[in-house]
């Protein structure tokens, strides 16, 4: 029975957003027979509605809301009003995610002790270690269903995972195989087995792929507990004169204000909706936004040094069938600074389709150097690199005061320039991503920039002192007891993994707490 | 390519017979628009008959691929054809073809070889007109369904039970 809570009712838990932190944050705590009340800016899409077509499902699911882009980074000058691909819909990015889940290493839960003073780089050791998050990340791996851990098989490799392999294994790399995956290898908790569709990106239609939409969600909602709110956009949380925080104003899909009350609100609108609402959220008592002592709000953005690499090859490929993305090499995943920078970096298989190839292959390329490439489309194999950046101060989420979103608010400015670790690790990765491919004959290779942020991270990050950063180890605000953060924006560093089993762990570490904290009365 | 115009009511024979056969396109009489071959046709209704010519001319130098018909490129401009659109596109027209008349031809679909047009159209790269055009195509000339297949690429595979009983892993030459 899906439960309806009263706008005054203040004994509910608020979650803003319901992707892979929110969804899984709002079930969780209905588990545990919390009160919970979602509010999704976006729509309910299920498995049925998904879209086997690149730009249409991007029309069906991503957030398009008014955005602007500044600094160095290649996004800003080709897609300057879509900084990040993110999804608005109930289940958020977990829609479109590929379903990579790997956990951090040891190391990159302290950066700064590792890598020591990194010029221009804002780093900062989390507050937490492995050791404390392993048992959460285990929990993690079983709702998720990750291939390659518990006793999950992987899954089979694809002909772009055989080419790849192929090249990994001439290059000697030697931790190679089709990754750790929310993917169902076999039928595993109610979903079916990945069928080799091949358009993981745009919405699994067989439910083989992990997404807060058909499990999480409707699970929380099951227990009577949890109340989603789709088309619910969030404008602004409230706080009294104490400085708790007491709500927060919506709009609904008819655009109509409403004030929903709250005993806790947790913010999870992945990390450029996160730390703007925060900072949208100012009042004369916090007049830089809410939890925002420090100035570390919206401060730190990161988005993985990334890039891809496409090769050619005399025979076909057709690297769009089947799985998108099971295929790692993780042997420079290591930090190593013998090679030049500090961190490291996984490379990963990934296909597009055409339509996708050709928009983001060579952003503003033309001519025949661009359309031989696409005449070998058939012929083609491709990986993603996916490696550490740096924090840095200046790399930041603002409010922009001449661009204003359909309900009049300042849009989002974000701001990116590539530290020169970034840049250096890029240049390796290129050239051990080329080398892959022409270790089995790629007649030519293509060394394709960044596209929007899939990952966004850091904006809200997690430290031991309220100077440094804006959440606690535990997402708990460091001014405010009853706000919480519970998405990538918490992130103290990024770490070389794609963060989303990091996100899940910590959301169901956080339901955790936070249970707990409701119990002794302290929050 | 090799544009005339025509009168109208002309048989397929005559307009082929009229037509110095190096290009596909050409130009009907008033507001109309063929394939050389006449396998396919277009009525302008805003655009000048030369000046739609000239965007398809314009579209595949841009996105050069010679096993993809005229056709496909026609598809992907013609939403240029709007009252709102003409005066723009008109305009960014008459200065591709002031570019070529100033390397010494007597219009952009009259500059022979593909080379010399590639280099009016990097001069004007980076403007509005240049980039309005290359950015639509990307979107009008590849996402075109029925251009998927001049690419080997098989879209939607749900339907069809994916591709794991149809060749996900098949690749026979490593
Ligand atoms: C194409 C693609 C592939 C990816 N592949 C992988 C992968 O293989 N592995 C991996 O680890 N990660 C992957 N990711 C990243 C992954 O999707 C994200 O890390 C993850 O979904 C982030 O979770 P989140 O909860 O922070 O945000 P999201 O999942 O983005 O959810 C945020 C939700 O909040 C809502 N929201 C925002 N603002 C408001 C507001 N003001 N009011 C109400 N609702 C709001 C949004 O509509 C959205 O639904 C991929 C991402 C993309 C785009
Ligand atoms: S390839 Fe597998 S996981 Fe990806 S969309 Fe298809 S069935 Fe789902």
């Amino acid at each position: 029975m899906v439960a309806k809570f009263e706008l005054n009712d203040d004994s509910v838990v608020v979650i803003i957003g319901t992707g892979a932190g929110g969804g899984v944050l709002a079930n969780e705590l209905a588990q545990k027979g919390i009160k919970v009340v979602a509010l999704e800016a976006g729509g309910r899409y299920l498995p049925e509605d998904y879209i086997n077509d690149e730009w249409d499902s991007f029309g069906q699911l991503a957030w398009l809301d008014a955005r602007s882009t500044s600094g160095d980074w290649r996004v800003a000058r080709d897609f300057s009003g879509l900084p990040a691909w993110i999804v608005k819909a109930v289940g958020g990015t977990t829609t479109h995610w590929a379903g990579a889940s790997l956990r951090f290493q040891t190391h990159e839960f302290k950066a700064k002790t590792t890598y020591s003073e990194v010029q221009g780089a804002n780093l900062l050791d989390w507050p937490i270690d492995l050791t404390e998050m392993e048992p959460w990340y285990e929990k993690a791996e079983t709702k998720l269903g990750v291939t390659r851990t518990g006793d999950r098989t992987g899954l089979p490799g694809n002909t772009n995972f055989k080419v790849f392999e192929a090249g990994a294994k001439a290059l000697g790399y030697k931790d190679v195989h089709t990754g750790r995956m929310a993917i169902n290898s076999a039928e595993y908790d109610d979903r079916m087995a990945c069928q080799q569709t091949g358009f993981c990106f745009q919405g699994c239609k067989w439910g083989a792929k992990w997404s807060a939409a058909y499990t999480d969600i409707p699970r929380g909602e099951a227990t009577g507990n949890l109340e989603v709110r789709e088309r619910a956009h969030v404008l602004k949380i409230e706080h009294d004169d104490s400085g708790k925080v007491t709500g927060v104003l919506y709009a609904d899909k008819d655009g109509n204000q409403h004030l929903q009350k709250a005993r806790i609100v947790c913010v999870v609108g992945n990390s450029i909706e996160s730390p703007r609402l925060l900072l949208n959220s100012a009042s004369a008592m916090f007049p830089d936004g809410l939890a925002n002592s420090s100035g570390q709000v919206g401060r730190n953005y990161m988005r993985h040094m990334t890039g891809s690499v496409y090769a050619v090859f005399d025979k076909p490929v057709r690297m769009w069938r089947g799985t998108t993305m099971a295929g790692i090499i993780q042997d420079e995943a290591r930090h190593d600074p013998s090679r030049g920078f500090v961190g490291g970096y996984e490379l990963e298989t990934l296909a597009l389709g055409l339509p996708f190839m050709a928009a983001f292959l060579d952003p503003g390329g033309w001519g025949r150097e661009f359309t031989t490439a696409l005449d070998s489309y058939e012929n083609m194999a491709g990986l993603w690199i996916v490696g550490e950046d740096m924090p840095q101060e200046s790399n930041r989420i603002t409010l922009n005061p001449d661009l204003k979103d359909q309900y009049g608010l300042p849009a989002p400015n974000v701001h990116f320039d590539d530290h020169p670790n970034d840049t250096a690790m890029r240049a390796h990765a290129y050239k051990q991503g080329m080398a892959v491919y022409d270790a089995v004959g790629a007649t030519r290779t293509f060394p394709t920039p960044p596209y929007p942020s899939t990952h966004n991270l850091g904006t809200n990050r997690m430290s031991e002192n309220a100077r440094d950063g804006v959440v606690n180890k535990w997402g708990q605000t460091h001014d405010i007891a009853n706000l919480f953060v519970s998405d990538g924006s918490q992130f103290t560093t990024g770490a070389a993994e794609n963060p989303t089993l990091t996100i899940v762990a910590l959301a169901i570490r956080q339901a955790d707490h936070i249970a707990r904290e409701m119990g002794a009365g302290n929050i | 390519m090799t544009v005339q115009t025509m009168r109208q009511g002309m048989t397929r024979r005559q307009l082929l017979s009229r037509t110095v056969a190096t290009g596909a396109t050409f130009v009907i009489g008033s507001g109309f628009i063929a394939g050389l071959d006449a396998a396919w046709a277009m009525e302008t209704t805003a655009l000048k008959p030369e000046s739609m010519a000239t965007l398809i001319q314009m579209a595949r130098d841009i996105y050069p691929h010679d096993h993809v018909a005229d056709e496909f490129y026609a598809i992907a401009v013609k939403g240029y054809d709007t009252a709102e659109a003409a005066p723009d596109i008109e305009a960014g027209i008459a200065a591709l073809d002031a570019a070529a008349r100033g390397k010494g031809h007597a219009s952009y679909l009259d500059t022979g070889w593909e080379r010399d047009r590639a280099d009016i159209l990097r001069a004007m790269e980076d403007s509005a007109f240049f980039q309005r055009i290359r950015g639509g195509l990307v979107t009008g000339l590849y996402n075109q369904k029925a251009v998927w297949p001049l690419f080997g690429y098989e879209g939607e595979s749900y339907s069809q039970g994916g591709y794991i009983d149809r060749g996900f892993d098949d690749i026979n030459w490593l």
